[in-house]
């Protein structure tokens, strides 16, 4: 690992004459800087003249494993991406990983999938908010926003029992079905959210030090939002009205009223109130996915039209055939386990249950390449996977919002305070897991 | 059933090729020729968001001709249209025109695959390794470098308090 960065084309800093500029390193190892991040940054006094950052301290090969793991297992490891929003993680993939076989989840499963992508959505956008509070120096705000997120994790754990990594979907389905008791606690949360949310909004909103830390700091122009390849809040509060869940709808939300928050200005101060705004739309989305919950199976049945034929020849899409749409179904290929209660009673359950699982079996995927994209509460996280007809991936490539967010902060830090590097980096919501993978 | 920007590419790009699958489009473009349908669709199209620059390593896949395959997926704000242009390249020197002049937000995404692939972006400023130490050797995403990795963990330098 360098001590200090060697100077290279972009950096602006290093001519002879400037002597005077000072080095000083930002992370790894720093309670501001969210989790592993490195930033080496040339001073002239308090204002930073240019940032450098060095990341990869969290690189675990995530990608690579995803070449060696089932489509059921790699959902594991999608959890510890964004691990403060994880479920939304899961379902992203497996978003993908049912495009590319071609199937379409029952109604039931799509809202159980709305409601939590939502819950994690709420559950990130608090951790930011309490983050930047936090950053800033306000302790108490911190505690408010990680109080409803406990109880988001309460309902985690009453669906599918874990609070944290929990790998709640699978292909054509989610691992449990939503029991009422959990739909009671996403009802009780709905009751005590706009709570939490006033008290932060009046302690911050207004405050006369958050407003000038955040205000007209870290200013991202329009253009360069799309330019640089953001997405999410850091793009909608800087006027890019760009939302997958509107523009290109998913799962159930097309069938959901809710707005878009967008704001103009591009500063620290817009991103904390379109995060803000975010938390209460989605609140919307979750009351009406709870009321119009609809009844019915959660995983896909066992036998549907996923695919084509087998004697599909895996090209590298440079031929010119469009007709790759599902034909015969096969009348034994399952993609979700089947109930227990069959696994354990009928020799069909039981066979089904062992050719799913098995090592060298399992269900066929084409040999294509797709990409599917979903609104994640970072920005847009998509997942293109190449499928090679076995149970594994062979390529699945995760497109982290974080990572190309944070490209953005040398450009967004040049000329501002040392303060207001902690600022910036707050309201841009990095996850090291999911920039470093 | 194609749609107006795959034709117009075909039109103007003779040995290029597309296709589509599960609604998403693919047009695949000879390497020395990928800049300038990248450039098209920028100016032209208003393809104006860079969403993802990736590489998938063919070496293992059943009928494959190249070796890597580069993947530009770019979308359009305005109608909210997505398009995935693919270039493939081969060994030796796996080397494409870097896109960073069109979109900046390519300068990290370019990096990356430099790092974990080895295909060289001519015109990159800064191609450098971006989440591997710099002294990595290997490229850890092709498929024959092992998943448990080639040792470099245990050789790395290690600090001691007095020298850092």
């Amino acid at each position: 690992m360098p001590l200090s960065i060697e100077p290279h084309t972009g950096d602006l800093a290093h001519d002879e004459p400037k002597s005077y500029l000072w080095t000083m390193n930002f992370g790894p190892q720093h309670p501001a800087t969210h989790t592993t991040l490195r930033l080496v940054l040339k001073l002239d006094g308090e204002r930073v003249v240019d940032a450098m950052p060095d990341i990869g301290y969290l690189h675990s090969g995530f990608e690579k494993l995803g070449e060696y793991l089932d489509y059921n297992q790699y959902v594991t490891v999608t959890d510890r991406m964004n691990y403060v929003s994880p479920m939304a993680n899961n379902v992203a993939w497996h978003l993908a990983v049912e495009k590319l076989l071609g199937i379409e989840t029952p109604p039931r499963c799509q809202s159980i999938r709305v409601i939590v992508a939502e819950l994690s959505r709420i559950s990130d956008h608090l951790l930011t908010l309490g983050a930047m509070g936090l950053d800033t120096g306000a302790f108490t705000h911190f505690i408010y926003a990680f109080n409803p997120r406990e109880q988001i994790n309460d309902i985690f754990e009453a669906l599918c029992g874990a609070r944290f990594t929990n790998s709640y979907t699978r292909v054509g389905g989610l691992m449990y079905d939503a029991t009422p008791k959990a739909i009671e606690m996403i009802r009780d949360l709905l009751k005590q959210l706009p709570r939490a949310l006033a008290d932060m909004e009046r302690l911050l909103n207004r405050n006369r030090i958050f407003v000038d830390r955040m205000k007209g700091i870290g200013v991202l122009s329009r253009e360069d939002a799309i330019n640089r390849s953001c997405s999410g809040p850091v793009a909608r509060a800087s006027g890019v009205a760009r939302d997958l869940r509107k523009d290109e709808p998913y799962l159930n939300y097309a069938d959901f009223d809710f707005n878009v928050c967008c704001a103009e200005e591009g500063d620290c101060y817009a991103r904390y109130l379109v995060r803000l705004a975010e938390i209460r739309e989605s609140m919307k989305i979750v009351r009406q996915a709870v009321e119009n919950l609809p009844a019915g199976p959660v995983n896909v049945s066992g036998t549907g039209p996923f695919f084509g034929e087998k004697t599909h020849s895996a090209n590298q899409g440079s031929a010119e055939n469009t007709d790759l749409s599902p034909s015969e179904p096969r009348a034994t290929t399952h993609v979700i386990l089947p109930d227990k209660q069959a696994v354990e009673t009928t020799i069909e359950g039981l066979i089904t249950h062992f050719e799913m699982v098995m090592t060298n079996r399992g269900f066929e995927t084409p040999c294509e390449e797709v990409y599917c994209a979903t609104e994640a509460p970072n920005g847009e996280l998509g997942f293109y996977i190449v499928g090679d007809g076995s149970p594994r991936a062979y390529r699945a490539r995760c497109r982290p919002p974080s990572f190309i967010h944070f490209a953005l902060f040398p450009h967004l830090i040049r000329g501002h305070t040392l303060s207001d590097v902690v600022a910036v980096l707050g309201s841009l919501n990095i996850i090291a897991a999911e920039l470093d993978r | 059933m194609e749609t107006t920007v795959i034709r117009e590419l075909r039109n103007m790009f003779p040995n290029l090729t597309a296709s589509e699958f599960r609604g998403q489009w693919r047009a695949i473009a000879p390497v020395e020729s990928i800049f300038d349908v990248l450039e098209k669709l920028k100016e032209e199209n208003g393809f104006d968001l860079l969403v993802d620059i990736t590489c998938v390593d063919y070496l293992d896949y059943p009928n494959a001709k190249d070796r890597f395959g580069l993947v530009y997926l770019l979308a359009n704000t305005e109608t909210n249209e997505r398009i995935a242009v693919r270039c493939f390249v081969n060994d030796p020197e796996p080397m494409v025109s870097s896109v960073v002049e069109l979109w900046e937000g390519a300068n990290w995404l370019e990096r990356e695959v430099w790092d974990m692939f080895g295909i060289h972006f001519d015109g990159h400023p800064d191609l450098r390794r971006i989440l591997l130490p710099e002294q990595f050797t290997a490229h850890p995403l092709r498929k024959d470098y092992p998943l448990q990795g080639l040792g470099e963990r245990h050789n790395f330098p290690v600090i001691t308090r007095a020298e850092g």
